[in-house]
Parts: C-alpha cells; structure tokens; sequence
C-alpha cells in the first residue's frame, strides 16, 4: 500500500492582485516587533551573527558569491515580479511533500511564497492550479473532515481581542473531542502567569505562544506553524523548539515556516528551500549543508597563488579558488591530511597562510548561492 | 469557567501535578460535540460582550436612561396616556436593536479584521455553530435587557395592558426584530471595514433612535420622513410592541410583515456576502 503523504502539493500557483496579498499586517499587529518585515531582525540577525562567530569570526559568505560557481541566478529570473496585467505571483509551480511523523521546514525570505503555500493547505486560499492533498485529502472540499486532524497557527491575529489568554485557548480546546489540559499546555509554555490577560496586553512573545499552544491543543495529526518563533526571545524561542521536538516524537507531523537559519537546521528532517514562489533545494539539513564539498578551508596570503599546482598536492575531487583578492576558498574532503597538505604546499612555496579556518558550509551558504540573496532581507 | 470544564471526556494525558514537559501529545483527534461547542461558544461571546464597556453603555445604561429620563421629563404631546406606558415598548425595540443591530455588526467586524472568524474557521467549529453562539448570546443579553427594563418600567409606574395574552405576541416581535438587526448588522459587518462598520452602526443607531417612534411617537414626524420611518424595523417593532403592551391590541400584521422582510432580506445578503477574513 503506498504511503500516504501528511502533505502534497504539485505544480502550485497563485497570483493575488497586486494590493491584496496574504495579510500579515492586521490591526491586531499592533506591538512594535510584529510589524511586517522588520520584525525581530535585530534580534535574529545579531543571533545568527554570533553563531557563526564562534566558527568562523571574520567570514562573510557574500563576498564568494560574485565568483562563486554555483548557480546564483537559478530562481531568479522566475521572479516574483509583476505579471504584465498587473498581477503578482506569489507561487509559481511550486511542489512538495512531507512524509507523515517528519518535520519539515520552508524556509525563505519575505515574501517568497512560504505563507501562502501554508495557507493553501490549510484551506483558507484556494489555489489558482496545482494539487494540493493534506493527509490524502482535499483542504478545500474535505474541510470538515480535515480540521480536527489539522492544527493552524496563524502568523498573526485571530483572537478576540477582549479575551484572555486562558480563554481563548480553553474555546479552542472546547472544540475538540481529547483536548490537552488547556492549563497544562499554557503551563509548559510559560504563560500560566499571562492567563488571565486580555489577548491584546499579551506581549509579542506572548501572542506568539499563546498561537502555538491553540494550534496544538486539539491533539492534531498535522501542524501548520507560520513563523512559530518571529519576534520571541531566547527563551521563548527554545522552549517552542523543544515543544516541536516532543511533538515530533509523539508522531505529529509539522510543518513550519521560517526564515531563521539555525531554526530550520536545529528542527527540520525536510528542509525546503523556497524563493520567489519555487522549490530551489530540498533536502535534510545535513545533505543540503553537505552539497557538492564535505566541507570548506579558508586561508588568506598574498594573491596570486597557482592554484593548479596547489590541487596537484590534493586529492582528487578537490577545488580551490580565489575569491577576493587574496582570499582562498578550498572545497573537498577536509580532513587531518588535506589541511596538512595545504600549508605543505604553502610553506613549501614559501607562503604564510593566515587566518586558515575549517568549516562546515551552513543552510545560510546553501541559501546563499541558490538564491544570490541574504535570507530576511 | 475553569481549567476542567475544557478537558475532555476521557481527561487523557498524564497533565497536572507531573508539571511541564508532560503533556500527552500524540494525535488524538476528533470534533468536539456540536452541543459542547455551541456551549463554549455562546459562553464566550456573552462573557466578552458583557465585558465591553461601551457594549453594556449602548444596551444596558442608554436604554434605562432614556426611560427613566423621559419618564421624568414627559415631553410627550398627548395627556392619554403615561409617558411611561410609551416610553416602554419603544425603550425594548431600542434595547434590541443596540444589541442585535450596533453591538453585533461592531463586534464582528473587529472579529473579521482580527483574524478571529478566520482563525476559528481553522478550527473543527463549524460556521453555522459559529453565529449561532453569536445569535444565543444576543438573545441572553436581551433577557437581561428585558428584565432590567421591565424592572425599571414597573419602579416607574409602567401599567401594561393585555396581561400574559400579550407574552407571545412581544416574544414573537421580539424575535423577528432580533432577525431583521441580526442581519443588518451581519451584513454590515461582513462586508465593510471594521472601522467603517463602527462608524455606520453608530450612526444608523442614532438616526433609527431618533425616527424609530422610541422616545416620540411617528405622527410628530414630517409626513414624508413618517412613510419612510414606518417600513424602517425599528419603527415597526415599537409600533408592534407599543399595540401590544400600551393598547392591548395584537402586534399589527404590518409591523410583522416590515420585521419579516427585513430579516429575509438581510441575512440572505449577509449570507452571500459575508467575507470571513
């Protein structure tokens, strides 16, 4: 019997007119870190930054991408651009799957399409081609039968504005045959304290959690979460990761949204790499992070280096390159004896190489030379 | 309302004492009864209506005070009848049209751009439970509507005539007019913006309070503005009740028949129009 898919999308398209798009800015958004693009950038940004700068404390990915041989261009030209009656695409021939009990991460910057392929699923939009089958059935016309089964976290909104917390998500549980223990839920998530407070006086954060905890609640099979950690702090962040890790191992099924790097490597069996509408990679984070090299080294010394004879030294399959002046990138099996190899060669020539540093390529350098552009900006 | 009225049936999932990191996740899904969400839903839009400062303003102390302030001042031109005896049935159809009509369509239009219908929608709560626990709620509010102003009426010296054959004849009027504002305010709410839902249901409140035959009777009305405040719902709801509980007559086929038409014809707008996001 074949396997059937938790979610199934083929040759997805939708175009919106140009104004209508899907909301993420409502009147509900009023704090100031959930406010469209800008959201949590700094705190993401300077986290992300810090990350790497325990690998690698001086390298920037872009400065290779000018002379990089991967295809940088590939996606593109496929642009989300306008179409010539005015229209915009936000999916363009998009598809995808997710195998039951995984979980799978879109990842990609605004606008790439990540909230309207989740909200096509989820049955809110209708798709304008393509298939989409959630748990083998149709979002639209199977709603019924789908919406106990299928957990929704909106990116924003959908509360009543003058109900507490403790209230809003005991409604949501009221709709389920074998809820959570709405208290219980709130108490793992940290918002015991916040309970009993109005939806609007709920910080950020708090909204965010709150949005976790009614997409959960009903016990699904599946979970939609769009951007589940935009605009949570540290804490925050890591107690919703360590939710979605023991939803995983309960066997639910989740799919989230993201444009945060570390959250995609950390959480996702399925990364999926979408920008301007299209799949551009898919793949687990270490196959994806793996590519065409096991792993980098880089070194400065004076340019000019024959690099010809340098891959002499090295093993087959191996590849250097100069990148800015006077930076080196070489790509291939590193280990004990390639790293041994290289500053032979160097000594050998009479060079100094500085600053030589291993590392392993990041989701952020894969996303990097398929799409030409920085996640999030 | 506490913690273990929303735990399931079975009250699976070893929660509570063990503290977090416990709770029972594995996928157990399924729909709650239809009776159980309509409770949970109706429970929670009463709670929050009552909650809203300027929604018990506009249906609790605005209609007491115009009762109790025109009851007092008698500016009504006939020496018949009690004013109060006047004042009472208009005060109701106002009572009802402040919470079916004005409370309703601003409350849903800010649950549409709040993403709140939305969100529900994503939910097992199917649409029909959803504004059924809208239409119960409204109902509740009206019986403590009700009371209070029957209360009032009475401490003022209200004397209504028809005795309990009046009972049927007001509920009947009573729930058509909850229909027919019902339905102007879903429209409303469903289709405009939620600020201009605010500021059109403000205003219509207004403008039907003052044509409505609730403070004055029609017939101190210019000819022309009369026939068009009688085919308004407002009007033929106070008319309606005002036959019944002021002169002891039936509720009026016409007042019925404004009421009906109104209620047909605007939830089969709403009903088309309705946009949920």
């Amino acid at each position: 019997m074949a396997e059937i898919l938790a979610v199934s999308v083929t040759g997805l398209v939708k175009t919106y007119s140009a104004q209508s798009g899907p909301s993420r800015s409502g009147p509900s958004q009023s704090g100031p870190s959930r406010s469209g693009t800008g959201r949590a950038e700094g705190s993401r940004g300077s986290g992300r930054r810090g990350r790497r700068a325990s690998a690698a404390p001086t390298l920037r990915p872009a400065p290779f991408a000018e002379v990089s041989t991967t295809p940088a261009t590939l996606a593109a030209p496929a642009g989300r651009g306008a179409l010539p009656d005015g229209r915009v695409r936000a999916v363009d021939g998009l598809s995808l799957s997710v195998p039951v009990g995984s979980v799978t991460a879109l990842l990609g910057p605004n606008g790439a399409g990540k909230t309207t392929t989740v909200e096509i699923c989820e049955g809110f939009r209708r798709a304008d081609a393509g298939e989409v089958r959630i748990l083998g059935r149709d979002p639209i016309a199977d709603a019924v039968a789908l919406r106990p089964r299928v957990g929704v976290m909106l990116q924003a909104g959908g509360m009543y504005p003058g109900a507490r917390a403790g209230e809003m998500l005991r409604l949501v549980a009221a709709h389920h045959r074998h809820p959570l223990d709405p208290a219980a839920l709130l108490d793992r998530l940290g918002l015991t304290d916040s309970a009993g407070t109005p939806f609007r006086r709920l910080s950020g954060g708090q909204q965010q959690r709150l949005s976790l905890a009614m997409a959960v609640v009903g016990r699904p099979e599946l979970v939609f979460l769009d951007e589940p950690t935009a605009g949570l702090d540290v804490a925050g962040r890591r107690t919703t990761w360590e939710l979605i890790e023991e939803l995983r191992t309960a066997g639910v099924t989740v799919v989230l949204t993201t444009h945060a790097m570390d959250e995609a490597e950390r959480l996702a069996d399925q990364v999926i790499i979408i920008n301007h509408g299209r799949v551009v990679a898919v793949g687990s984070p270490a196959e994806l992070t793996r590519g065409g090299a096991e792993g980098q080294l880089r070194f400065r010394a004076p340019t000019g280096l024959e690099l010809g004879k340098l891959l002499l030294a090295l093993p087959d399959g191996t590849t250097a390159r100069e990148g800015p002046v006077g930076h080196y990138l070489v790509q291939g099996t590193v280990d004990p004896q390639l790293l041994a190899a290289v500053t032979a060669w160097c000594a050998g020539n009479g060079v100094l190489a500085e600053d030589l540093r291993v590392e392993q390529r990041t989701l952020e350098d894969v996303f990097v030379e398929l799409t030409g552009s920085e996640l999030g900006s | 309302m506490t913690a273990a009225d929303a735990v399931g049936p079975t009250g699976r999932g070893p929660v509570g004492r063990g503290g977090a990191g416990l709770l029972d996740l594995r996928p157990a899904p399924a729909a709650a009864t239809r009776a159980r969400m309509f409770a949970a839903q109706t429970r929670l839009e009463l709670i929050l209506t009552l909650r809203r400062g300027e929604s018990v303003l506009l249906t609790m102390i605005i209609p007491v005070g115009l009762l109790a302030f025109f009851t007092a001042v008698d500016v009504l031109p006939s020496d018949t009848e009690k004013s109060v005896d006047f004042l009472v049935p208009g005060v109701l159809a106002l009572a009802v049209m402040s919470t079916a009509f004005t409370g309703q369509a601003i409350a849903t239009g800010f649950e549409r751009s709040y993403g709140v219908l939305k969100r529900l929608g994503a939910t097992p709560l199917p649409r029909s439970i959803l504004l059924a626990g809208k239409t119960a709620a409204v109902l509740a509010v009206e019986v403590i509507q009700l009371v209070l102003l029957l209360a009032v009426g009475f401490a003022l010296g209200w004397d209504p005539s028809g005795g309990a054959g009046a009972v049927p004849s007001v509920l009947a009027l009573i729930v058509l007019g909850t229909a027919a504002f019902s339905g102007l305010g879903l429209l409303m709410a469903g289709t405009l913006r939620a600020e201009a839902t605010l500021a059109a249901a403000n205003g219509v409140y207004l403008l039907l309070l003052l044509i409505g035959g609730v403070v004055f009777p029609l017939s101190e009305l210019p000819g022309w503005l009369r026939a068009i405040a009688e085919v308004l719902p407002t009007a033929a709801l106070s008319d309606g009740l005002r036959d019944v509980l002021a002169d002891g007559d039936g509720p009026g086929v016409r007042n019925l028949v404004v009421l009906a038409v109104w209620a047909v014809v605007t939830l089969g707008l709403a009903a088309r129009t309705f946009r949920w996001e």
